[in-house]
């Protein structure tokens, strides 16, 4: 007997659910052939602002977890990721990428989170100090998350760049607000069914899919948002900057007219771990 | 053998103000929130419910300085001096004097007092009198009381009508508001009969609000239609215009705002202002002038650029 097909509603993945845009609005996903594929919802400014509320709660729970337990549940993400791995590189394929350089990407993608996940008890020993001081105290500087930390993701490499833009984020207990690519924003989407099963608490990486156009200047206007961390061409670079002078946050901005390795280990670092950490030095006297 | 029967007497009261279709309020509500209120409209609304807003403190660990700084939040909300003053400070009896002492005497801001035995209303009638009586010669403009719901769930109108009429007669000057505690009265019909029970025995310009917010279940917009329809119907019978509080569980501008559009809806523009309308809240008015600011710059806000409010409801 001939089955109804069965086909999925994409949703993206904010706050620990999968919501539609609040705008209702949807735009048409079609594969390298042309063929229509999915509606992908078009998420706004607003949206990216239920994201940053949502963000802001899961902040703090995630900072307080032990920094072993941040690398397990890393861990566990590059786990779902390879459980279904060749439903993601479907998923990359949709682009128009060969189906040996959309596995090669996925693999990618989980050996950076693995990469990380490794981090997460290590770039404290490494970016923290015990600083030498003429005076009978220890004098220590030791890093903080920074807060919510924006991502906007290139289209090139759909899954490997955007989960290398915010795995180090997440790494040392930051939250994410992350922009997909737009025109293959599908891996993201599954991504996010991976997120919900990975014990990564709600809210910590926040999906959102749509146009950079729409949403660009609210992530630079956003007082929320301590960091953008982004791939973007000089009129956004530009608008990114404007707006983040005005609410003093920090930029990370790679251009896009750059032809960018994501494969190479140059493209995962602990100076990425850094970029989006505080320091805070401490002066305390020396016990007797 | 004839026997008391609250609920006979609940059914008679019932029968007497009418019942209320839950259904029909419930739908009623979620179309408010279906407005769209943007721009000029939208910021009249959150500059009128900041001035709606009694800030409240309730906690075991409320101190004269914690109330003091909140008396300064109430006067001053936000660094921007265009914003308007808060209608109160809602805080416990023996709090008055010292919000008295922060505010002076010939402050924009009021003082209110839950006073009768807040939350729980469980204490000698003489005792809840004494509290009311105290807190008004503190300095209290309002008294927050709560009704006697044991009193009233077991048919004993009289007695929560004459403890009502005894707390506006120690209330002297002071403004009443009447917390029917939606929560513990559990059905629209019998939020609709507490609120004619009070609304019969105390003074125009005195509010009956929704509840404590020291419950599970406080401020809806369901109890508050029923109540806002309620006062409503009142007016029409008797001319008498009672003010309406809900407190509890209010905590964002857009609440804030369905809430309003609720009030023009049911009872106009009349009631649109803190003389007949209030918010018992405390987050709701740090939210509010993050609209506020949001509105102004066009940049959403971080919370951490407005000073803290209490914690508390």
């Amino acid at each position: 007997m001939a089955r109804l097909p069965i086909t999925k509603t994409p949703k993206v993945y904010v706050g620990g659910a999968f919501i539609r845009s609040e705008s209702a609005r949807v735009f048409a996903l079609r594969d390298a052939a042309g063929e229509f594929f999915a509606n992908i919802p078009q998420c706004t400014r607003k949206d990216l602002r239920n994201a940053v509320e949502a963000a802001a709660k899961a902040g703090p729970g995630w900072a307080k977890r032990t920094a072993y337990n941040r690398g397990q549940i890393l861990y566990r993400l590059a786990e779902m990721i390879e459980a279904r791995a060749s439903e993601m590189a479907a998923a990359i394929a949709l682009g128009g990428a060969t189906p040996a350089a959309a596995a090669r990407e996925v693999a990618a993608a989980v050996d950076r989170l693995i990469y990380y996940a490794g981090w997460t008890d290590k770039y404290e020993q490494v970016l923290g100090n015990v600083n030498p001081v003429a005076a009978p105290y220890f004098n220590f500087t030791v890093t903080e998350p920074m807060g919510i930390i924006g991502v906007i993701a290139p289209d090139e490499a759909p899954l490997l760049a955007l989960i290398s833009l915010f795995a180090p984020a997440i790494t040392s207990g930051n939250t994410v607000v992350a922009l997909a690519s737009t025109t293959q924003p599908y891996p993201a989407i599954l991504l996010g069914e991976m997120l919900a099963t990975s014990d990564l608490p709600g809210g910590v990486v926040n999906l959102l899919t749509g146009f950079r156009a729409e949403m660009i200047p609210t992530f630079a206007t956003h007082m929320h948002l301590r960091a953008i961390s982004a791939v973007v061409n000089a009129a956004e670079r530009k608008a990114l900057a404007l707006g983040a002078a005005e609410s003093v946050k920090r930029t990370i901005l790679l251009k896009a007219e750059e032809k960018r390795d994501w494969f190479a280990s140059g493209a995962q670092s602990v100076d990425a771990i850094r970029d989006t950490l505080e320091f805070k030095t401490t002066w305390h006297p020396v016990g007797a | 053998m004839l026997v008391r029967s609250p609920q006979a007497a609940l059914q008679r009261l019932f029968d007497e103000v009418g019942s209320v279709d839950q259904i029909g309020i419930d739908e009623r509500v979620v179309k408010y929130g279906t407005r769209s209120v943007k721009k000029a409209a939208k910021l009249w609304g959150l500059r009128t419910a900041v001035t709606m807003v009694d800030l409240t403190t309730l906690e075991g660990k409320d101190t004269p300085g914690k109330v003091a700084s909140l008396c300064q939040k109430a006067l001053r909300p936000h660094d921007d001096a265009s914003i308007p003053p808060v209608a109160a400070v809602c805080v416990y009896s023996s709090m008055v004097r010292h919000a008295r002492r922060a505010l002076g005497n010939n402050s924009a801001v009021r003082i209110a007092s839950v006073a009768t035995a807040f939350p729980s209303g469980q204490a000698p009638l003489k005792t809840r009198l004494a509290e009311v009586k105290a807190a008004v010669a503190d300095g209290a403009d309002e008294i927050d009381m709560v009704i006697n719901r044991g009193a009233f769930l077991a048919g004993e109108f009289d007695r929560v009508q004459d403890e009502i009429s005894a707390v506006v007669t120690a209330c002297g000057a002071a403004t009443l508001k009447v917390i029917l505690e939606v929560s513990e009265l559990e059905t629209y019909d019998s939020i609709r009969a507490a609120s004619f029970l009070a609304m019969r025995v105390i003074r125009p310009g005195d509010f009956i609000k929704t509840s404590t917010g020291k419950t599970s279940l406080n401020a809806t917009l369901g109890n508050n239609q029923v109540m806002l329809e309620a006062i409503r119907d009142f007016y029409l019978d008797t001319g008498v215009a009672i003010a309406m509080k809900p407190a509890g569980g209010i905590r964002t501008a857009k609440q804030a705002l369905t809430f309003l559009i609720a009030v023009k809806e049911t009872l106009g523009d009349a009631w649109l202002n803190n003389a007949r309308y209030r918010f018992g809240a405390s987050s709701l008015l740090n939210d509010l002038l993050r609209q506020l600011e949001k509105e102004k710059t066009g940049a959403y806000q971080a919370p951490y650029y407005f000073s803290e409010a209490a914690e508390s409801y």
